[in-house]
């Protein structure tokens, strides 16, 4: 009896040992994910989740920001811009055993481009109504033909994931390295390794390396941190400048500066006709020279150096010196210069007196800033853009709204001043923010939905988005786009701020991680991503 | 123990001096932010170190508890006064005003008040000053914060309606206005004073919780409330001992507050 | 006296009358919840629409996504009908029934709050007793500054302590709770001490613990009873906090993202649930408070 106790004791031990010691790689996902169908994706923790299981035909590689062949092995865009065809791996399977080939491809598109669905993946490749036709040339061939031509096209295949057409679990089947094994809602996503996984390392060894991976959800990021402190969880993929800094005084070896990030933070003013405003301010927020005089009188330089402890760059412009192909290096940041700013003001009539500014009119130069509550680094950037301000007479009021007021007050109301939001930038190509630049656009955030261009420098913009839209040759895309940075920059609707850059948190017992400043910084090769003994690295 | 009474409401007078006083001084600028010298430690320029925009410890706190101790003790009175209007005097009178109280109170005690927070913040105009944001928030809460002791004071209420020495009081015709003054609000006193000991501290956090909505004190007006949002921080654990200035005064008030008022001669 | 000539009946009648009026509370409460909801700032916001890559046809089926909630009268009057068939509806946000939502995180609360009910309840009582028992200034005087202390500090940090001392989220909520409780308790027993029927069994010679147990406790009791009704509410309130920074999936947890998603579907059933809970624990406060009247 006390043998077969011991027996099962020792079991046990080596049971619980064998558990601790297996390749879980863990960290949090800071929402629940709101979708798993990939066509769905909208939120970050769903695209994590889309990341990690789905199997796409392209992959833009996080690093060297070029495309490389996946479940394609190799691929054409038609001279028109409007066709391209995938030519597919052979011998792979989903997670359930279920075989892949052309008829997945199609079966994905053309869920991903039904219009009923509205996913914003197919929405990126709709450039013009019509229906788009695939064409299933053999097992591994596939075309796919657009009405009109889509710039950028191969690109935006990074982000879909393909669908099985046969297997009984639909979407659940996955074409990636891991396969969703569980998921507790509130709680986590837990990922297994799949094992029909068709990528092998240069010595055979099928990948991934992990057998695992647990996405705890957790939105708190200081239990975040101080999980990560305790190498409890293994990274994180973007923390706060304050949280690096403490870390990198305490443990350096467990965080990594990637640079400069394709996100940017960035200020504008209201210029709707009909937002519910005073006249006289509306005329202060569409007259140029008010906008470039407030942008002269805040230091971008001391944002960088006291809200992200040097960990960002004076933005220059749309565009983040992390796109290296389409950042426009011509351009250079706005220094802090208040004397200037004044200057451009007395151009428009406003006058400094006893410490404050008045209008043509007499009207005192006052605003109000709205910003997202909770996010520590924009409410610290407000406060510092009020002093800054109040170096050129003008009195700015802080107010913080957590976000569904804030969508409504600049996308529906338009009952707001000035705004201060944060622009996530995801891809690389120009195409995407072409909702953000066309004036009849309701993402035209300072003015949306404009029946004619406001202004001739916003016809401008119109004119030189659809141009490289229908561009194929990336040298004209370029040249146009670089054009429409250089009119954003002098006419200043956005008023760009600063390029955070992308701080992760990495514990030294994973290996193989290489941060990237595009997402995800740090588990863009999660295929290659090893463990080491945990027990090793506990000692950071 | 009247010595220590004694101390208690000398240390929330000097306090209440200390931050009236130090914030009519103009070297106690709480916006100042020098950017050369951010969470600096303790100096003789700084005497409590500065924050992270590099503003002056001593002074935000100065400021930040004269906000909160001119406008959180009076928000606690005004639930008390609504807690008593609602729940003592139907206590009091009984039957249907009574019942009927209570499912009022039972309503109020679940319904998510935060959606009248956010509607409040939208009629607000945007450029409303960090001083008149205040004193709203302040107002919401208390005239939010009364149900949960209008209920107790309901039952204690209902106990004295049918207490002897009430009922003789009654008898011997006393003054309506007399017997409530006299012999109903000393009765109701213990529970008066735990709610607004309570009170004081929970709307002080509360009003910084509710910057989430755009309420609360704007920056750049400080209040004890923003002032402890630091320690929310994973960054305080460790962190200078200044960090946690705000949260001694906010310490030392409250108890101050509860050791200085006594409740035995209630009764 | 009148009470205990009443007959059963009558005490079925009460409680009828109650179970009534409970039901009449949760769906008044359930519409004005419902209410609140669609007039605040938000409410049909998404953010989605910040999506640039979105098309116009997309942006106007998330605008009309909650097109049948805006006319709040007759949406409700429907999810009532519906609830009555045992159709609770589908979150919007999380895109699930909520019926299944509702299921897996309601035990997880129930749980929360009655072990954080009974700690913080036995420790504020232990300690009032303790207090009123051996009659030590000091005591009292550490107990006050204790819940001052407990008092003043901020949920996150609170959540972020619970972490740090990989203490379960119970206490945290109880840490929460107890100092409320403590400081009524004390008040009402340290008011009671000093009346005459007290001095004068003192006087009498009885212990501490008897004067606590028949001179003190039966004449507060109304208001403990009241209270422990009352705690009940506020521990579903500070759960919502305290699940929501700790990350426990509970109810409360659930309450604050559907608040900040606008989700009037969830926050319909959660609104209602929490105002049963509300009314049920105050009701049951007021007819064991009645029964104890009637035994007495």
């Amino acid at each position: 009896m006390r043998r077969v106790f011991f027996g099962t004791c020792l079991f046990l031990v080596a049971f619980l040992a064998a558990a601790s010691c297996s390749d879980e790689l863990r960290f949090y996902l800071r929402s629940e994910p709101k979708t798993f169908n990939p066509a769905l994706v909208a939120d970050d923790s769903s695209e994590t989740v889309r990341y990690l299981t789905g199997g796409v035909l392209l992959r833009l590689n996080r690093q060297s920001q070029n495309l490389q062949p996946e479940l394609a092995q190799a691929w054409t865009v038609s001279r028109d811009g409007r066709t391209i065809t995938f030519t597919l791996r052979k011998n792979v399977r989903f997670s359930d055993g279920t075989p892949f080939s052309a008829l997945d491809v199609k079966y994905t598109m053309e869920q991903l481009m039904d219009p009923a669905l509205h996913s914003p993946t197919g929405d990126a490749f709709r450039s013009s109504s019509g229906r788009m036709i695939v064409t299933v040339l053999g097992p591994d061939k596939v075309a796919i033909t657009f009405p009109a031509p889509v710039a950028g096209l191969a690109a935006l295949f990074d982000q879909v994931a393909i669908v099985s057409s046969q297997s009984a679990r639909h979407e659940m089947a996955s074409l990636g390295p891991f396969y969703i094994a569980e998921h507790k809602p509130g709680s986590y996503v837990y990922l297994r390794r799949n094992p029909n996984y068709w990528k092998h390392d240069v010595s055979g060894r099928q990948l991934p390396y992990l057998d695992s991976i647990k996405l705890e959800i957790q939105s708190n990021r200081d239990i975040e941190f101080l999980r990560f402190t305790r190498n409890e969880i293994h990274l994180i993929n973007s923390m706060d400048a304050d949280y690096f800094d403490r870390l990198a005084l305490s443990a350096p070896a467990k965080v990594r500066d990637a640079g400069p990030s394709l996100d940017s933070e960035q200020m504008w003013f209201n210029q709707v006709p009909t937002a519910p405003i005073p006249a006289y301010k509306r005329e202060w927020f569409r007259s140029r020279s008010f906008r470039l005089a407030i942008s002269s009188g805040i230091s971008r330089d001391d944002l960088c150096k006291v809200v992200f402890k040097g960990h960002a760059t004076p933005a220059r412009g749309p565009v983040s010196p992390a796109n290296k192909f389409w950042f426009n290096a011509r351009l250079q940041p706005v220094p802090l210069d208040t004397k200037r700013a004044l200057q451009l003001l007395e151009q428009d009539g406003f006058r400094l007196s006893s410490g404050k500014l008045y209008d043509r009119a007499g009207h005192p130069v006052e605003f109000s800033i709205v910003t997202n509550a909770g996010n520590r680094a924009r409410e610290a950037m407000a406060t510092m853009i009020q002093q800054d301000l109040r170096a050129a007479g003008i009195t700015v009021n802080v107010v913080t709204l957590d976000f569904p007021s804030l969508i409504q007050r600049i996308s529906k109301s338009f009952d707001y001043e000035a705004a201060l939001l944060g622009l996530v930038n995801d891809e690389l190509d120009p195409n995407a923010q072409m909702n953000v630049w066309l004036s009849s656009s309701e993402e035209h955030q300072w003015n949306p939905q404009q029946s004619a261009p406001a202004t001739p420098w916003e016809a401008e913009i119109d004119q030189l988005m659809r141009a490289q839209a229908s561009s194929m040759q990336d040298a004209t895309r370029k040249k146009y786009y670089d054009r429409v940075q250089k009119i954003v920059a002098d006419e200043a609707p956005f008023i760009y701020l600063v390029n955070k850059n992308a701080l992760t948190g990495i514990t030294p017992t994973v290996q193989g991680a290489r941060p990237v400043p595009l997402r995800p910084q740090t588990f863009w090769n999660i295929e290659y991503l090893k463990l080491a003994d945990e027990r090793a690295g506990s000692g950071n | 123990m009247k010595a220590i009474r004694l101390a208690a409401t000398v240390l929330i007078v000097v306090i209440a001096m200390a931050s009236v006083l130090g914030s009519l001084l103009p070297v106690f600028d709480y916006a100042r932010q020098d950017r050369e010298r951010i969470n600096a430690g303790v100096s003789a320029a700084h005497w409590l170190g500065t924050d992270d925009l590099g503003r002056d410890r001593l002074s935000r706190l100065l400021h930040g508890t004269q906000v909160s101790l001119l406008l959180a003790p009076a928000a606690a009175a005004l639930s008390m006064l609504l807690a008593l209007v609602i729940g003592a005097a139907s206590g009091l009178i009984g039957g249907f005003a009574e019942r009927s109280s209570k499912l009022i109170i039972d309503l109020f005690l679940s319904i998510p008040w935060l959606f009248l927070l956010l509607i409040v913040r939208a009629m607000l105009p945007l450029n409303t000053s960090p001083a008149l944001s205040a004193v709203v928030t302040f107002l919401m809460l208390g005239a939010l914060g009364w149900a949960a002791p209008a209920r107790i004071l309901q039952a204690r209420a209902s106990r004295l309606r049918h207490a002897p020495f009430i009922l003789l009081a009654r008898a011997a015709g006393i003054s309506r206005c007399r017997l409530v003054f006299h012999h109903v609000l000393p009765n109701l006193r213990p529970v008066l004073l735990a709610q607004f000991w309570i009170s004081v501290p929970v709307f002080i956090l509360a009003e910084a919780n509710l910057s989430l909505l755009g309420l609360g004190v704007a920056e750049p007006l400080p209040s004890l409330g923003s002032l402890l949002r630091e320690l929310e921080s994973a960054l305080s654990l460790g962190s200078d001992v200044c960090r946690f200035a705000a949260l001694m005064v906010l310490i030392l008030v409250v108890s101050s507050l509860q050791i200085a008022v006594p409740q035995q001669e209630a009764c | 006296m009148e009470r205990s000539e009443r007959g059963a009946g009558d005490v079925w009648k009460s409680v009828l009358r109650r179970v009534v009026l409970a039901a009449m509370t949760v769906l008044a409460g359930g519409l004005i919840s419902a209410t609140l909801v669609r007039y605040a700032p938000g409410f049909g916001s998404d953010e989605r629409q910040l999506d640039a890559r979105l098309s116009s046809a997309s942006l106007a089926a998330i605008r009309d996504a909650n097109a049948s909630e805006r006319r709040i009268l007759p949406y409700y009057a429907g999810y009532i009908a519906r609830a009555l068939h045992g159709d609770l509806g589908i979150s919007r946000s999380l895109n699930r029934p909520i019926q299944q939502i509702l299921a897996e995180r309601l035990s997880i609360t129930s749980l929360l709050a009655v072990k954080a009910l009974l700690v913080a309840w036995l420790a504020a009582l232990s300690l009032v007793f303790a207090a009123g028992v051996l009659r030590l200034p000091a005591l009292s005087l550490s107990s006050s500054i204790g819940s001052g202390v407990l008092l003043c500090i901020p949920a996150g940090a609170l959540a972020l302590l619970s972490v740090l001392l990989n203490a379960p989220g119970y206490l945290a909520l109880a840490v929460v709770l107890f100092p409320k409780l403590n400081r009524y308790l004390s008040n009402l027993t340290a008011a009671t001490v000093s009346m005459p029927h007290v001095l004068a069994a003192r006087a009498k010679g009885l212990s501490e613990t008897q004067i606590l147990v028949w001179h003190v406790i039966p004449v507060i009791k109304g208001e403990v009873l009241a209270l422990a009704g009352v705690s009940v509410g506020l521990a579903i309130s500070a759960a919502i906090p305290v699940e929501a920074l700790c990350g426990i999936p509970g109810i409360g947890q659930l309450a604050w993202q559907s608040a900040l998603a606008r989700d009037l579907p969830l926050l319909i059933n959660l609104s209602m649930l929490v105002i049963a809970g509300v009314t049920l624990a105050n009701s049951g406060a007021d007819l064991l408070s009645a029964d104890r009247g009637q035994a007495a």
